[in-house]
């Protein structure tokens, strides 16, 4: 009795806290029941074909790029031992570092028409700008590119982990069944790590659909872009929430049809993972070059070159690292992360917890809802935001003048609180997304086995499923920690007075084209963000390994 | 429970670095860049003593936040780099009347409200820029000239969602009709050396670059990059001259950098002291200094490299009703396909 009563209360407080996490989602897409026939009717007349074919085109082949770069290297690594591979364990995660917008800038600093590239070529041929082909970087295509590299990491962790964990002795079965190397891959590895694969590539794919520094750098007319154009030029702030409902209701349909289309299948794996570093095959000669080069070529693009890039335009800035405010942008931005990180992950474990004991249509529907905020551009959460949060001061300050006679001001608003918040809500998509993935591959058997001993669930989830969750939660926590640092539209809109992130910082001077002094705080998010993907490496590693 | 901590060690720091808002300061809003204001800001708060808090962002985030904060807004003064932003912010309420004989004085009247809710700080021209090797600017003195078929795949000019060009597009809607600016802006488009890209630097280089020989940009950004500590960026902008247009008529397109005092202002003195301090000829001449931007105050010199571009006939047009027209414009340039 005490006990269900317990469950009862655990399950209102998680309610309670999902549909305030839920509530700017809610907001937008509520919005969708006003439409504005005539804006709607200017948008489809001129800009709206351009804006879906562009998102479309952009969010499959940054899917297509990303899944292509992560699968390919993950499964390289975790299937032969090559020169590289030692190194290629720490190097592989980096592009993760960089932010879409920081990779934009750099390459059209080197690429563009009037970049050292270029400007060398027609020096040195005595060309005119037209006498020689070069390749826009500024496109559709460049954009889809550039996105990728910064991006598989994502699809990379995950399949990682997935192909790592899969056992040898399916590959001894397949041999046996007489099936090749690729009929394996293709009828076996990939169907297996499907689920792994699907979250890695949605994250990147929602990641792109919510991506606006690129696109609006690249003169790439996408959903986002319209959204910021019908809110900023227009003034038409219900018009962009619209837009932007549909974009949400779009990444729903999407999550539904994929979860739809594996409803029967359940992966679990045997709950000993062998260690098979042993049956990695060792290259020799021509592929062992080769495939040294596939692990090799997304970072050297993704990573190498634009932060060599970023460290050249930086050099001339370094007098400003030493000042007392560089300092202090530092640190509030890494405190900034990690707190977020812990908070986002830490909510992610409960409700991916609370959907492993009571796994029905509510809890389910639950999860995917708080999925969507990582779909939605940071500008329309914060609005959200923006809206409840000033509702709920409202109500407060009612209250309290109605109590003391005294109106209390803003308590929610313009709060670091508000900061945080948008945070959860646009980033908890990914922690859950680890999470989930990490308990569908616990066996249940475990649970039943542990409440047959007696423990409550409590303890279950902190002495059994957290070690055994180790690898999601880490990746959750340095996935989440990252785009903290990375994250701008929302940071911008919500902080405090005074307080500032180096993405604020970054993004403020590479916005008025101040690229080079834009570099050092653009290096600085780069670096500070490698600190806890070298840790989380290592972490990753130890877990791969099966110790 | 080492994660719990960790948090709240955390969660410390990040109390401790967002210090509380207290009485004898001004909160602002801030669309211009941190950069470009706080310098400042700061000398104001060690002449007066009075802190200054800064949130920056874009103007239109900051007055959808006002909105929302509504009369327990914290924020005193808004301040945007361009006119259509605070005739929206005062269209929604958020702005209030500040009668000063100062500001009718030091700033000319198609530069401020009608009803005395904002002003301009700073003024920001937007002419031609080509390079003369390339372009034949023989019949080219208007902005109207650059739809002409000669200057097909020639013009350089960043994207219909820029607010400048929207401004430039609402003036020039004022001057010469819907129609007519239509029409104009398809030749335009049509003109165009590529699909517009970028920001107004960027077209200054793709004019040094060869790409298109005339672009349209505002000045500062040309002065910025002749005083760069990028050589590159310094050699590039040497290529480049500034044509000022429509001299015998209406005059080159000008915006403002403009402030206007929050409706709700807790810090209304202070905000009104600040706002004074911005028009003194010392601070006007910081921002000319330092950003190459023209001052509203007509007694404070120019930088050299302003004063190397030349004196110009501003555009007379009141910039209240730009900022009126700003959504029509980009309509219109929706329906020109000016991407």
């Amino acid at each position: 009795m005490l006990r269900t009563l317990q469950a009862l209360t655990g399950r209102t407080v998680l309610l309670i806290l999902c549909a305030f996490l839920c509530s700017p989602l809610v907001i937008i897409i509520a919005s969708l029941l006003w439409p504005d026939s005539a804006a709607w009717q200017h948008l489809i007349d001129t800009v709206l074909s351009d804006y879906v074919f562009n998102s479309i085109v952009l969010t499959l082949g940054v899917g297509c790029g990303s899944l292509l770069l992560g699968t390919a290297t993950a499964w390289c690594m975790t299937q032969y031992e090559f020169s590289l591979r030692q190194v290629m364990r720490w190097l592989l995660l980096l592009p993760l570092a960089i932010p879409a917008y920081i990779i934009a800038y750099t390459y059209t600093g080197i690429l563009d028409v009037s970049g050292p590239l270029q400007s060398t070529l027609r020096e040195a041929f005595d060309w005119q700008f037209g006498d020689y082909w070069f390749p826009e970087i500024r496109s559709l295509g460049g954009a889809i590119l550039l996105m990728s590299l910064v991006l598989y990491p994502y699809v990379y962790i995950l399949a990682r982990t997935a192909f790592s964990e899969q056992s040898p002795r399916f590959k001894e079965v397949s041999a046996l069944a007489g099936l090749s190397a690729s009929q394996h891959f293709y009828r076996i590895v990939l169907p297996l790590a499907r689920p792994a694969l699907f979250t890695g590539v949605a994250l990147a794919m929602m990641e792109t659909l919510a991506d606006y520094g690129t696109v609006a750098y690249f003169g790439i007319n996408t959903f986002t872009t319209g959204i910021f154009r019908s809110w900023y030029a227009m003034g038409n702030q219900l018009l962009a929430i619209q837009l932007a409902g549909i974009l949400c209701l779009f990444v729903l349909v999407v999550l539904v049809l994929e979860q739809h289309s594996r409803r029967r299948i359940k992966y679990y794996q045997a709950s000993t993972v062998i260690d098979s570093r042993h049956d990695r095959k060792k290259l020799r000669g021509a592929q062992n070059i080769t495939v040294s080069l596939i692990c090799f070529l997304p970072v050297l693009f993704g990573f190498f070159i634009p932060v060599l890039q970023l460290v050249v335009w930086a050099m001339s800035q370094l007098d400003t690292l030493l000042s007392a405010d560089y300092l202090t942008l530092v640190t509030s931005t890494f405190s900034l992360g990690v707190g977020v990180a812990i908070l986002v992950v830490c909510i992610a474990l409960l409700f991916s917890y609370q959907q492993r004991w009571v796994n029905n249509r509510f809890s389910y529907w639950q999860i995917r809802l708080l999925s969507l905020g990582y779909a939605l551009p940071g500008m329309v959460v914060a609005v959200g935001v923006l809206v409840v949060f000033g509702f709920a001061d409202r109500q407060v300050n009612q209250l309290s003048h109605l109590i003391s006679g005294e109106y209390v001001g803003l308590i929610f608003s313009g709060s670091l609180f508000a900061v945080m918040f948008a945070y959860c809500v646009r980033f908890l998509s990914i922690a859950l997304q680890n999470t989930e993935a990490g308990f569908g591959r616990i066996t249940p058997t475990i649970d039943d086995a542990a409440a047959t001993l007696g423990a409550s669930r409590l303890k279950t989830l902190v002495t059994i499923h957290s070690p055994l969750l180790r690898a999601s939660l880490l990746s959750a926590l340095l996935l989440v920690f990252v785009d903290v640092l990375k994250e701008l539209p929302a940071t911008l809109v919500l902080r405090p007075f005074n307080f500032n992130t180096l993405a604020v910082r970054t993004y403020e001077l590479a916005s008025d084209e101040r690229l080079v002094d834009a570099a050092l705080p653009a290096l600085t998010i780069v670096l500070v963000g490698l600190l806890p993907i070298l840790w989380l490496t290592k972490a990753l590693d130890n877990v791969n390994k099966g110790s | 429970m080492k994660l719990f901590v960790a948090f709240s060690i955390i969660t410390t720091t990040l109390i401790s670095i967002v210090t509380p808002v207290q009485a004898g300061e001004v909160n602002v809003y801030s669309a211009r860049k941190e950069a470009l204001i706080k310098p400042l800001l700061d000398k104001f708060s060690n002449e007066t003593g009075v802190k200054v808090n800064l949130v920056t962002g874009s103007a239109d985030a900051l007055i959808t936040r006002m909105q929302n904060e509504g009369q327990f807004s914290p924020v005193d003064i808004l301040i945007t780099t361009d006119a259509g932003r605070l005739v929206r912010a005062k269209n929604a309420g958020l702005t209030q009347a500040v009668v000063s004989a100062d500001i009718d004085n030091i700033v000319p009247q198609n530069l401020r409200d009608t009803d005395h809710h904002w002003f301009g700080l700073t003024l920001r021209a937007r002419p031609i820029m080509y390079a003369p090797d390339k372009a034949d600017v023989n019949g080219l003195s208007s902005i109207l000239d650059l739809a002409k078929p000669k200057y097909k795949g020639q013009v350089c000019i960043r994207s219909s969602g820029n607010i400048y060009n929207q401004s430039m597009i609402a003036a020039l809607t004022i001057e010469l009709g819907e129609e007519a600016v239509e029409k104009w802006a398809k030749g335009l488009v049509a003109n165009m050396a590529r699909s517009p890209k970028g920001g107004d630097r960027d077209q200054i280089k793709a004019v040094a670059a060869g790409q298109c020989s005339i672009a349209v940009a505002n000045t500062y950004y040309l002065a910025g990059m002749l005083s760069s500590d990028d050589a590159s960026e310094r050699e590039q902008a040497s290529k480049v001259k500034v044509l000022w247009t429509d001299q015998n008529s209406f005059g080159t397109h000008v915006n403002i950098s403009g402030a206007a005092v929050a409706k709700h202002a807790p810090n209304a003195e202070a905000a009104k002291q600040l706002l004074a301090y911005m028009l003194l000829p010392s601070s006007q001449q910081w921002y000319a200094q330092e950003n190459h931007e023209y001052p509203v105050h007509k007694d404070v010199p120019w930088s050299e490299l302003m004063q190397g571009f030349g004196e110009f006939n501003a555009q007379s047009v009141s910039l209240d009703a730009v900022g009126e027209g700003n959504a029509d414009a980009l309509r219109l340039m929706d329906r020109a396909g000016w991407k």
